[in-house]
């Protein structure tokens, strides 16, 4: 008791200490007076500090800057840069000069006949970030809902003995990963994503453009940055405290929460509830936010096209099949392997004897749907802009590769493998496909989609059944959906993409295209890096995080609370209070 | 006083309890339950993995009667859950002391 105390008045001083350090630390760009209350914002004092000045009350965001045309070109030009006398001497800067204002003189003599057109343009401006801000807050909540749907699908495929604790780990792990976001996880991913060391665009482009979060701290080797992480935005306080940056904060936390409620389906009916808190602690805040930042936060793995020319776009990863759904995969490895297999579902030898069934095949359809569903907002909403009309396309290939995926798992399994069509490898199709696509959607056309789904069926049955024979116990297909499939989606950028978009991407012009459209191998290997380093560097994440749990309390409960059921023992509640369960049939017994 | 246990099959419920009936017995408990036979169990496949199902559901009537009934109440059952299949299921018929009927504190046959 004494021990919960003190821990918990610990962890409140820590909390309440950091909070008011950053208000200081970050009061340089005149947002002290601000900090403590919530008055009006009047006109920040720009102090020392050239840091762009940040809009908590969104009434500065979105301005005649942002009016553009379908195509992206500007209605506003501004002036050219001027020429150094260098480049006075290179004929090709000579002439992009004088395009360039030429084109400024027009646009300045145009708005001086029309003032009006010119006042209209900012709330046209103002509109088109607003679309973005709805757009994005709005598929954000879509993905919040597939919450919903992991606890459905996980809980389903456990026995029902182990309901309330299922259904508890993944409920805890919401409001756990988010903190560990808010505190930290968010400036680590994104707080360097407009530092001018990053050969990638770094201000959030689609909504306003704001470009606070710019500190990145990196390695610089042979002239090349490589960052690494992030140090604008802790406790969205500072340059985080900006209504763009809220909204994206939102949003990536919500990806964040997909990553972090993995684990728990792989490693269930046999995870402590204490140990998943304190890896509860440490995805948010440590495990999650590296390798987003090397892929999202324009990081190394960003700029890996742009600093090596023959690797493509870089690192390409639309939705996150591998900042999000590998990295789940990965960790739910790591701790599948560590904590062990279930007893009872394997002999002496490794052999499977006795197979642990779900106990409830329609909360896990339930679940799939909701997930399938949820990933509407997953796939499009990663433009994070209404106003990209791609989102069309990347909604449909979502749908088309979830589609032939779990028909393609289906038929495997009936007609290859178990002559009998498994609801739960439906399931696990449907969601592999889905989890497939998250990195191409944006990239590939519907023939593509399609492909990528088939083989994504094919490739988690496969999965499940090899981890189901070397003996690691994974409850839910977990590692095989995300981790292995994560990791194909992205392979298949360097295949599928067919060169219709993405132009630009990553500091890198032209459109992303893979070896099937005439882009080389180049893209291929800039994935496969990412892949591989995905893999490294959670793999030795997880394993710290295991093993710090394990020394804390020890990460597996006893055999006799595996055998009686963990709701009661670890949880204090039944999940299925008041109704007759047979126990016997539910835990295998082993006959020794 | 004797109680027949008949263990039948889950679909039988609804005739065995109409025959009772017919036959002037109306009272019964029931409960669900799992059991087998000789019938042996077959395999089944979940995920690529073999399991074998051993036990079947099965329905356990109890119904406690005077003596002169009980031969006419086990004809009853068996006509009615009767199918010809292998696990058709079994009677077994019992003793029982005395019985009680807890309202109005009646005994023996009275209370049946």
């Amino acid at each position: 008791m004494m021990k919960k105390l003190i821990t918990s008045i610990a962890a409140l001083t820590v909390f309440g200490a950091l909070s008011l350090s950053t208000v200081r630390a970050q009061s340089t760009n005149g947002m002290a007076g601000m900090a403590m209350t919530n008055a009006a914002p009047a006109a920040p004092v720009e102090a020392a500090s050239t840091d762009p000045a940040t809009d908590p009350a969104g009434t500065k965001t979105g301005t005649a800057a942002d009016a553009q045309d379908a195509g992206g070109t500007h209605f506003v030009v501004s002036a050219p840069a001027d020429l150094s006398d260098d480049d006075k001497k290179d004929t090709n800067k000579v002439a992009a000069y004088t395009d360039a204002k030429k084109a400024f003189d027009d646009y300045t003599a145009q708005a001086a006949k029309e003032p009006l057109a010119v006042k209209l343009a900012d709330s046209v401006g103002h509109n088109r970030v607003a679309i973005n801000f709805m757009w994005t807050l709005v598929t954000g909540f879509l993905v919040m809902f597939m919450q919903a749907g992991f606890a459905l699908v996980e809980t389903g495929l456990c026995r029902a003995k182990n309901a309330s604790h299922t259904m508890a780990m993944n409920f805890m792990i919401y409001p756990m990963g988010m903190l560990g976001f808010y505190l930290c996880g968010f400036a680590f991913m994104f707080g360097g994503m407009a530092d001018t060391h990053s050969l990638v665009n770094g201000g959030i482009g689609t909504m306003g453009g704001y470009s606070g979060l710019n500190h990145e701290v990196g390695l610089t080797i042979g002239g090349k940055f490589f960052g690494l992480f992030g140090t604008k935005g802790f406790l969205l306080k500072g340059a985080g405290y900006d209504s763009a940056a809220f909204c994206l904060f939102l949003f990536q936390m919500v990806f964040m929460d997909t990553t972090a409620t993995i684990p728990t389906g792989g490693a269930a009916e046999r995870w402590k509830f204490s140990a998943f808190m304190i890896y509860g602690c440490f995805i948010g805040t440590l495990m999650y936010p590296f390798f987003g930042n090397w892929v999202w936060g324009n990081g190394w793995l960003a700029n890996l096209g742009a600093n090596f020319p023959g690797l493509g776009h870089g690192h390409v990863d639309f939705a996150g099949s591998s900042v999000v759904h590998m990295q789940g995969g990965v960790i739910a490895l790591i701790f599948c392997y560590f904590i062990g297999k279930r007893h009872g579902k394997y002999d002496k030898n490794g052999k499977i004897v006795h197979p642990i069934m779900p106990h409830n095949i329609p909360m896990v359809m339930l679940g799939t749907f909701i997930l399938a569903f949820g990933w509407f907002g997953f796939n499009p909403g990663s433009t994070l802009a209404g106003t990209d009309l791609r989102i069309a396309v990347v909604a449909v290939n979502t749908m088309i590769a979830g589609s032939t995926a779990a028909l393609a798992t289906t038929l495997y399994m009936w007609w290859f493998k178990t002559k009998k069509p498994d609801p739960s490898m439906m399931c696990n199709g449907m969601l592999a496909g889905l989890v497939a696509i998250t990195a191409p959607c944006a990239f590939v056309n519907a023939s593509g989609a399609a492909i990528i789904g088939i083989i994504a069926g094919i490739l988690v049955v496969e999965a499940v059944f090899f981890f189901d024979k070397i003996g690691i116990d994974d409850a839910v297909g977990a590692i095989s959906v995300h981790g292995v499939n994560g990791a194909w989606g992205c392979l298949s950028i360097g295949l599928f993409a067919d060169g219709t978009y993405g132009d630009g991407w990553n500091g890198v012009s032209g459109t992303v295209k893979g070896l099937l459209y005439g882009g080389g191998m180049g893209q291929f290997w800039a994935e496969l890096i990412g892949v591989v380093t995905c893999f490294i560097t959670l793999s030795v994440l997880s394993t710290i995080v295991y093993f710090i749990a394990e020394k804390l309390v020890g990460n597996r409960i006893s055999l006799e609370v595996e055998i009686e059921g963990l709701d009661v023992p670890e949880m204090g509640v039944p999940g299925y209070g008041g109704m007759q369960m047979d126990k016997d049939s539910e835990t295998p017994m082993l006959k020794t | 006083m004797k109680k027949i246990e008949a263990i039948i099959k889950p679909f039988k419920l609804e005739e065995v309890k109409d025959a009772l009936g017919e036959i002037g017995i109306e009272g019964m408990t029931v409960t669900e339950v799992k059991g087998f036979g000789r019938q042996k169990g077959h395999t089944e496949i979940y995920r690529g993995s073999e399991y074998t199902v051993d036990f079947l559901p099965k329905i356990k009537l109890e119904v406690v009667l005077p003596n002169d009934r009980v031969d006419a109440a086990t004809a009853a059952i068996i006509k009615a859950a009767k199918t010809g299949k292998i696990g058709d299921g079994k009677i077994f018929v019992t003793t029982i002391d005395d019985s009680v009927r807890i309202r109005t504190e009646e005994k023996g046959d009275k209370a049946l």
